[in-house]
């Protein structure tokens, strides 16, 4: 009988062999196809499962994970969640995570970062659940603050920089919105808010300052085509420009008026410092024409127009156009026709003239630290991405930008005791709408440079038409970098 | 004629020894692994639980080494194993579900633990020579087939789940057909032992197929008649696969002819198809098994997506213990267990406890080599069959080999009578290896000392 138990030996060893491909098509081949299918509640689940990262805002958590008591086990809190929607964005069962770091550095929140290696390891060999990183961001909480109570109401949006570093220490884009209605773990109050968040036609869940259509610059552009002017040698803070009524464009019958039909001085001339106090549309429209498109282009280039960034949300790039013939140059060198730039990018201007020149590569995220431990698991360390300008031209840049806020444009910007160096803007966006209101500037502009900012009020904000970028943009500016200094 | 010292046979038992003592250790490590998963802390009154487990298991072996010192020494430490790893997956899903200690049912597995171990003790004290069986053949048949019957039984059987496998008296339920495997086994043995001469005289030739003869076809009737009706009346395949199965490979092992098998094989096609086509449960079986994923089937029920999802999110290496969700699928710790071990543990522990389970019906099909009477070959490889034969029904039902059915996992899963019923098993393979293992005293030879002398004796 032997024979047959020998063979019979062989089938059970059929049967095994046949179970052990089937786990394997289940858990190896098909394993990643079956964990994609969307009813799949452990994928949901799993995600849930583990306690995230904290976002932290001054030290303080602006977006946390408490212990729930439904199968979740976890719901995703923000505190102040208004203030902080574009910085932490949302976390969402059903829409994923996005919108702000939430999105851009889920792999450290979540806790499935390689940099996290060496803690899951130790994790799985004491049998702890595995749990995110924790995200000590830039913000400063007083500046933050300042920017939200700035543009209050008003769409538009308010970024501010350290200049030396490129630490982000604002970021407010509004409108804004609660991401906690979108973390909620009732399906359809999520789908509903979503739907609702989605179909706005004021965008609150786009993040103004780094994304969105981007803006025409407007004036504040001049601030490139006089750092471009500079750099050229063939131009000083003193070289006299036209400063008439209209600027004569070649092959329009329009020409390039200043503000109000009015000549910027009463000779019709002026030097490049007076030309930038007074914002005179004519004196930079003749000068980009006389720099010529590639000298402005690579000017802007220089400052990082063009750039993909990430901090580490994606910057979109910022965009001065090609192919000008000379009338959309001149336009372009007052930062009107097709020149668009994101808030982040304005503000980088200014504080690479804060700076000595030096463009500094703007970041939101200090530190990743694991929260038990308080051990770091990646620190940022501030980074160089060009010299847009030499420091002596910056230097002559900055008197020029302190003259604009101390008797031109942006006196609004004044702060008691500090030096502060500004650029007002008032873009035209579309026949009949009104225009956008910019400031962007720093301070302190006689010391150490601690803050750059730059701010814009959509569709002239709650002062309409008559909105000029110093008087509707320049407070807020000025109330965010009086936050930084500690003023 | 020279004198040649006979060779010394090892008894393994202390091989058997230090295999428990690394058995009790896995199963230690895992529940700490559970425990420091779930609640962040070390169990509280481990050294008593654990103290608890190895207890019994030394109990065993010293049982064995009492009664049936020739035992094969794997058996017990895979039984163990196997049982232990159980027993903390069914904690760690009371632990998910928030089972209080009254409705645990760790606890309950661990009270069956324990009873069912008693019960093989008994059984391995008692029988102290398997062929006895023999003597209660019919007794044994009959008993066999009323149990697999008594689901049927108006008042007494339970329909579960879609399958009415099982009987409830009073507040205990129970499975049967577990306990009817073994009877049916013992049947089987002693039937085919004494019939396998009348059953392989050859008939026809067919096709190069030697037939056997009309009447004596005979037996296999019955046993298909018997298999089909519990598997439309209960609407359980498993079961109906399972008992069906155990008596063709028998049948195949007493007479040698393959012409059994594919009879056997004919027969069960057959009867599942004409099943298929007359009843809607058991259609839906087959909807389930084939379109899992589809909207219908998962109208119908998404318990088998739910398994396999399980087993997918656990990947290669598994959550770990502790960290997956196995408790969002429904039966995780009897039907589907083998999907929540798939989860926390992954692909490799999978295949390690499979492994453990062929490493069990190679030591019980080893057994039935080594035996030497016909019954106890018969029974040593009818019960390790049925083993292997139940973990493919089952693994096979989870991971869509076959049409999901309703058989537990020997050893691994909740059920009291599935663990009465599979610690009786290893204790029927034990004698019968202890027997298969054991020198056979020589004829020539008579042994010197009187003390060698009583402990033959002894054993007989």
């Amino acid at each position: 009988m032997n024979a047959p138990i020998r063979r019979l030996a062989t089938v059970v060893a059929a049967l095994f062999a046949a179970l052990l491909i089937s786990t394997t098509m289940i858990q190896f081949v098909f394993a990643k196809s079956i964990n994609a299918r969307p009813d799949n509640r452990r994928t949901l689940l799993s995600t849930f499962g583990v306690q995230r990262g904290q976002i932290l805002a001054d030290g303080k958590a602006v977006a946390e994970s408490v212990p729930s008591d439904d199968e979740y086990k976890w719901q995703r809190k923000y505190t102040q969640a208004e203030l902080y929607a574009h910085v932490t964005g949302y976390y969402s069962f059903l829409y994923g995570a996005g919108g702000g770091l939430e999105g851009s550095e889920n792999d450290l929140l979540s806790g499935s970062s390689d940099k996290l290696f060496y803690q899951r390891i130790s994790d799985l060999l004491t049998g702890k659940k595995p749990r995110g990183a924790s995200l000590t961001t830039t913000i400063d909480a007083a500046a933050q603050r300042a920017a939200e109570e700035g543009l209050g109401n008003q769409r538009g949006a308010a970024i501010a920089i350290d200049p030396r570093t490129g630490a982000i220490l604002a970021m407010v884009s509004h409108p804004s919105y609660d991401p906690n209605v979108l973390a909620s773990h009732d399906i359809d109050a999520t789908v509903k808010a979503w739907r609702t968040l989605t179909t706005d036609k004021s965008q609150p869940m786009v993040n103004r300052t780094i994304a969105g259509n981007l803006y025409p610059p407007g004036s504040t552009f001049k601030l490139v085509t006089a750092a471009a002017a500079l750099s050229s040698g063939k131009f000083t803070p003193s070289s006299v420009l036209p400063g008439q009524a209209v600027l004569d464009l070649p092959g329009t019958t329009v020409g390039l008026p200043n503000d109000g039909h009015v000549p910027c001085s009463p000779t019709g001339k002026v030097t490049l410092t007076e030309a930038l106090r007074v914002s005179c549309n004519p004196a930079f429209g003749q000068l980009g024409m006389d720099l010529g498109q590639d000298a402005v282009r690579a000017q802007a280039a220089k400052f990082g127009v063009g750039d993909e960034l990430a901090v580490p949300m994606r910057v979109t790039p910022s965009v001065f156009p090609t192919g000008l013939n000379e009338a959309q140059l001149a336009q372009s060198s007052i930062g009107q026709f097709d020149v668009r730039m994101t808030p982040l990018q304005v503000a980088m201007i200014s504080a690479a003239i804060a700076n000595r020149g030096v463009v500094m590569k703007p970041y939101l995220v200090k530190s990743a630290i694991v929260d038990s431990e308080l051990s770091v698991v990646d620190r940022a360390q501030p980074e160089r991405l060009s010299e847009a300008v030499t420091p002596e031209v910056a230097n002559e840049l900055k008197s020029m930008m302190i003259g604009v806020v101390q008797g031109g444009t942006g006196t609004a910007a004044q702060i008691p005791g500090v030096e502060v160096a500004g650029k007002t803007g008032t873009a035209e966006t579309a026949a009949g709408a009104n225009p956008d209101a910019w400031f962007t500037g720093f301070a302190p502009a006689n010391g150490t440079p601690k803050v750059a900012v730059a701010v814009i009020v959509e569709d002239g904000g709650n002062a309409g038409s008559e909105a000029a970028g110093g008087r509707v943009a320049g407070p807020i500016a000025r109330d965010i970098m009086k936050a930084v200094l500690g003023e | 004629m020279t004198a040649v010292a006979p060779a010394r046979v090892r008894k393994g038992r202390g091989i058997e020894l230090v295999l428990l003592l690394f058995a009790v250790g896995i199963v230690t490590l895992a529940y700490c692994n559970v425990e420091l998963a779930v609640n962040d802390a070390l169990p509280p009154n481990l050294l008593v639980q654990v103290g608890w487990l190895l207890g019994v298991a030394l109990a065993f072996h010293l049982v064995l080494r009492w009664r049936a010192s020739y035992a094969d020494p794997i058996l017990l430490p895979l039984a163990t194993l196997l049982n232990g790893l159980g027993l903390v997956m069914i904690h760690r899903l009371d632990l998910a579900h928030g089972r209080d200690l009254g409705s645990s049912l760790a606890l309950r597995q661990l009270i069956w633990t324990a009873v069912s171990v008693v019960v093989a003790l008994v059984v391995l004290v008692v029988l102290r020579d398997h062929r006895v069986l023999r003597r209660y053949t019919w007794t044994f048949g009959l008993g066999g087939f009323v149990l697999l019957l008594l689901p049927l039984a108006p008042g007494i059987g339970r329909a579960v789940n879609g399958s009415r496998i099982w009987i409830g008296l009073g507040p205990f339920t129970f499975q049967p057909g577990e306990i009817a495997k073994i009877t049916l086994a013992i049947f089987f043995a002693a039937y085919l032992v004494t019939t396998r001469d009348a059953l392989s005289v050859a008939g026809r030739k067919v096709l190069g197929l030697t037939l056997p003869r009309g009447r004596d076809l005979g037996p296999i009737v019955v046993v298909w008649l018997l298999s089909v009706g519990v598997l439309v009346f209960e609407s359980d395949l498993g079961t109906s696969l399972l008992f069906f199965g155990i008596f063709v490979a028998m049948l195949y092992l007493a007479t040698e002819r393959i012409s059994w098998i594919v009879i056997g094989l004919l027969l069960f096609c057959v009867g599942a198809y004409v099943a298929y086509l007359m009843f809607g449960h058991v259609q839906t079986r087959v909807l389930l098994w084939l379109h899992t994923f589809s909207p219908e089937a998962l109208k119908a029920s998404d318990q088998l997506a739910k398994g396999i999802m399980g087993m997918a999110s656990g990947g290669m290496f598994g959550t770990g213990l502790g960290n997956g969700r196995p408790d969002i699928t429904y039966f995780a710790e009897s039907d589907f267990i083998f999907s929540s071990f798939g989860e926390e543990l992954g692909l490799i522990g999978v295949f390690a406890i499979l492994m453990l389970y062929v490493l069990f019906v190679e030591r019980g099909l080893r057994t039935a080599l080594g035996t030497r009477d016909g019954f106890g070959k018969l029974l040593a490889a009818g019960l390790s069959f049925s083993v292997a034969l139940q973990c493919f029904v089952v693994v096979g039902g989870v991971t869509r080999v076959i049409p999901l059915t309703g058989l537990t996992l020997p050893f691994l899963s909740y059920g009291g009578s599935s663990l009465l019923a599979n610690w009786t098993l290893v204790a029927l393979l034990l004698r019968i290896s202890d027997q298969a293992r054991r020198p056979e005293p020589d004829p020539g030879v008579r042994p010197s000392s009187s003390s060698e002398e009583t402990q033959v004796v002894k054993l007989r």
